[in-house]
């Protein structure tokens, strides 16, 4: 997207949220775009989930100002915001039948009853539960169940579509397919989603940007390539994906370089972009397995390389991870490489060399 | 399972003993006698007659119906509002006020019948239906929480969000939703006071002040043996009455659950 493109359908402005003593939102801010997939990322009792409720109008706000397509939210109940949202548990209404669940919303639109029930049929159709309008609600399926509960909220054509972990209850394969299935539709209807979820390969798989929410606060917002390579704190970087950490020494620090002695890899010229904002701790560099590659026989590094042995292999099938002590050191970093033809999975023990690329680090700091 | 025959008998003379009385009520309101006791003389239902034909015991079973069916209304309509509040939400003073609320059950009855009368003549106020009738409010809304409680906890909150956030009001979503999926437990709540207010005694005696109630007009009967056969015909007639009632109640909590999705907790097992 151009910045022409982005048009703001969600602002946050300095959002505060308490539950008594307990300060549960502390102070957000950030723009969810029109028509985009935005995830809020954390662990369970980050706030995301809160935060998704004051969206939607469940929750009150303690001070802050949400807006909604540049109206302010403060005075507009939860029944007339202009969001929908898919339930956690679905929340699919147990006395009632499928279609009456997916027409709950049109009650009061003034248009035919058999306008409605075409409306009804459309979306059943757009989440593939065509024929199932007269099922009763409590003989479906988990993943049945989900489909209604989407057809029920899209069918109201809402601006902003909220997402409260609706794959956390459905199997793994099912869970996979509906990831797709949502990014699909949500290319489809063009509806803002916003997803909670405290899965991060989920957020990264669906979304264009994620929020990573930790206390009540948001992290670090970007989008899935930014959030997984250039993490800004290293407690972004330890809940994305997996990422070694390497004690390093600050030799020097002039105009946008920035020299380290990283333990086991030697020095290493970094530029700032790689060093985010100093957070007082002891410095350390990250870095990713897959950005660590195994050199067999006379290969070449690319750019720098390290001895090291194998200390822990383990196999996966189309992958394996190796933990290697780097360069005669106590340092060990986990790396993967594809198992593809004419690459032999090493021993235990074997001396090896290991190339990376310096362009791959992170220094915390 | 283990044998344990001492474990079985007592088990089998405990139920006797409880059912066992009962029995023997359809037993002499057949039985072609006026005094109560074995042998048995040959079948009859001459007491359900004289039963039907007693003008007095007519009166009393109408009041009683009046009563029970005011009871069991305002118990119930009492107990929604409680358990709702207590289920849903938060406020300064909530577990004091449900003690309260809940106390009845534990009160000895006798007691509050007592002390309801002493307030009640202190205040000038006529004995009459209408006193019986806050009486036995104050005995059956704890039966109506208790049963009310366990309808809203079943009830899944994020319902009544979905029901919001479709765009419908507290009230409509109150109706819509709420209403239709506590209705069962509404049904049992009033059924399971309607029996307990039929049955009552004490209250019934104390604030009655002589109208005929039947639970009072029976007691009064028992006098006078010739009486007796025809109370036991009414006695059998009044069990059956009472199963019928709870058998229905417990159905229509049992379905309620069901249709909530939650798990079975409590009530008739």
């Amino acid at each position: 997207m151009t910045p022409s493109d982005v048009v703001p359908m969600i602002e946050f402005k300095d959002v505060h949220k308490y539950y008594g003593d307990y300060h549960a939102l502390r102070g957000i801010n950030g723009t969810i775009r029109a028509g985009e997939f935005f995830s809020l990322l954390g662990p369970s009792g980050c706030g995301k989930t809160t935060l998704l409720r004051t969206i939607a109008g469940f929750e009150d706000i303690s001070s802050g100002v949400i807006m909604i397509d540049g109206k302010d939210m403060a005075s507009v109940a939860a029944n007339t915001r202009p969001t929908n949202m898919v339930f956690q548990s679905y929340a699919i209404f147990p006395h009632m039948s499928v279609e009456e669940n997916v027409g709950f919303g049109l009650r009061k639109d003034p248009r035919s009853k058999v306008e409605k029930a075409a409306a009804v049929a459309e979306a059943l159709e757009m989440v593939g539960l065509k024929g199932f309008g007269k099922r009763a609600a409590h003989a479906l399926s988990g993943g049945q169940r989900q489909r209604v509960a989407l057809a029920r909220a899209l069918i109201l054509k809402p601006k902003v579509l909220l997402l409260d972990e609706p794959l956390s209850a459905l199997d793994k394969k099912m869970r996979e397919h509906m990831q797709v299935e949502l990014i699909k539709l949500q290319r489809q209807v063009g509806i803002t989603f916003i997803l909670v979820t405290h899965d991060q390969e989920e957020a990264l798989v669906m979304s264009d940007r994620i929020a990573v929410m930790f206390d009540g606060e948001i992290a670090q917002l970007d989008d899935p390539e930014t959030l997984y390579r250039r993490p800004v704190t290293k407690k972004v970087a330890e809940f994305i994906g997996t990422m070694n950490f390497i004690p390093a020494t600050i030799l020097s620090e002039a105009g946008d370089k920035v020299e380290i002695d990283a333990k086991g890899l030697g020095r290493v010229t970094l530029d700032i972009a790689q060093a985010p904002a100093p957070a007082g701790e002891e410095p350390v560099v990250g870095l990713r397995p897959e950005t660590l590659t195994l050199l067999y026989d006379d290969q070449k590094a690319a750019e720098r390389e390290t001895d090291g042995v194998i200390d822990e292999v383990i196999y996966f099938g189309d992958m394996t991870y190796y933990d290697v002590y780097l360069g005669g050191t106590d340092v060990e970093v986990r790396l993967s490489m594809r198992n593809v033809p004419g690459r032999p999975v090493l021993d235990v023990g074997t001396r090896v060399r290991v190339a990376w690329s310096p362009s791959a680090l992170v220094l915390f700091r | 399972m283990k044998k344990a025959p001492i474990l079985k008998g007592y088990t089998l003379f405990y139920l006797l003993f409880l059912y066992g009385p009962i029995l023997l009520l359809p037993i002499f309101a057949f039985n072609d006698s006026k005094v109560v006791a074995f042998p048995l003389k040959g079948l009859t239902l001459n007491w359900f007659a004289e039963m039907a034909a007693d003008q007095n015991l007519r009166t009393a079973a109408k009041n009683s119906l009046i009563i029970a069916f005011s009871v069991a209304s305002i118990s119930t309509i009492l107990g929604i509002f409680a358990a709702r509040a207590s289920v849903r939400y938060r406020f300064p003073g909530k577990a004091p006020i449900m003690a309260m609320i809940m106390l009845p059950l534990v009160l000895p009855e006798m007691i509050v019948a007592m002390a309801l009368l002493v307030v009640l003549l202190s205040l000038g106020i006529q004995l009459s239906l209408f006193t019986v009738i806050v009486g036995q409010v104050l005995i059956c809304t704890p039966f109506a929480v208790a049963i009310l409680t366990s309808a809203f906890q079943s009830l899944d909150r994020s319902l009544e969000e979905a029901s919001l956030d479709l765009g419908e009001t507290a009230v409509s979503t109150f109706r819509l939703i709420v209403l239709p999926l506590v209705m069962p437990g509404i049904m049992a709540s009033f059924l399971i006071c309607f029996t307990i207010s039929f049955d009552e005694f004490i209250i019934a005696n104390f604030l009655g002040s002589g109208k005929p109630i039947l639970s009072v007009y029976i007691f009064g009967q028992f006098r006078f043996p010739a009486k007796v056969p025809s109370m036991l015909a009414l006695g059998t007639v009044l069990v059956l009455f009472s199963i019928c009632l709870l058998g229905v109640a417990e159905y229509m909590r049992r379905r309620g659950i069901a249709k909530a999705g939650g798990n079975n907790s409590g009530g008739l097992q």
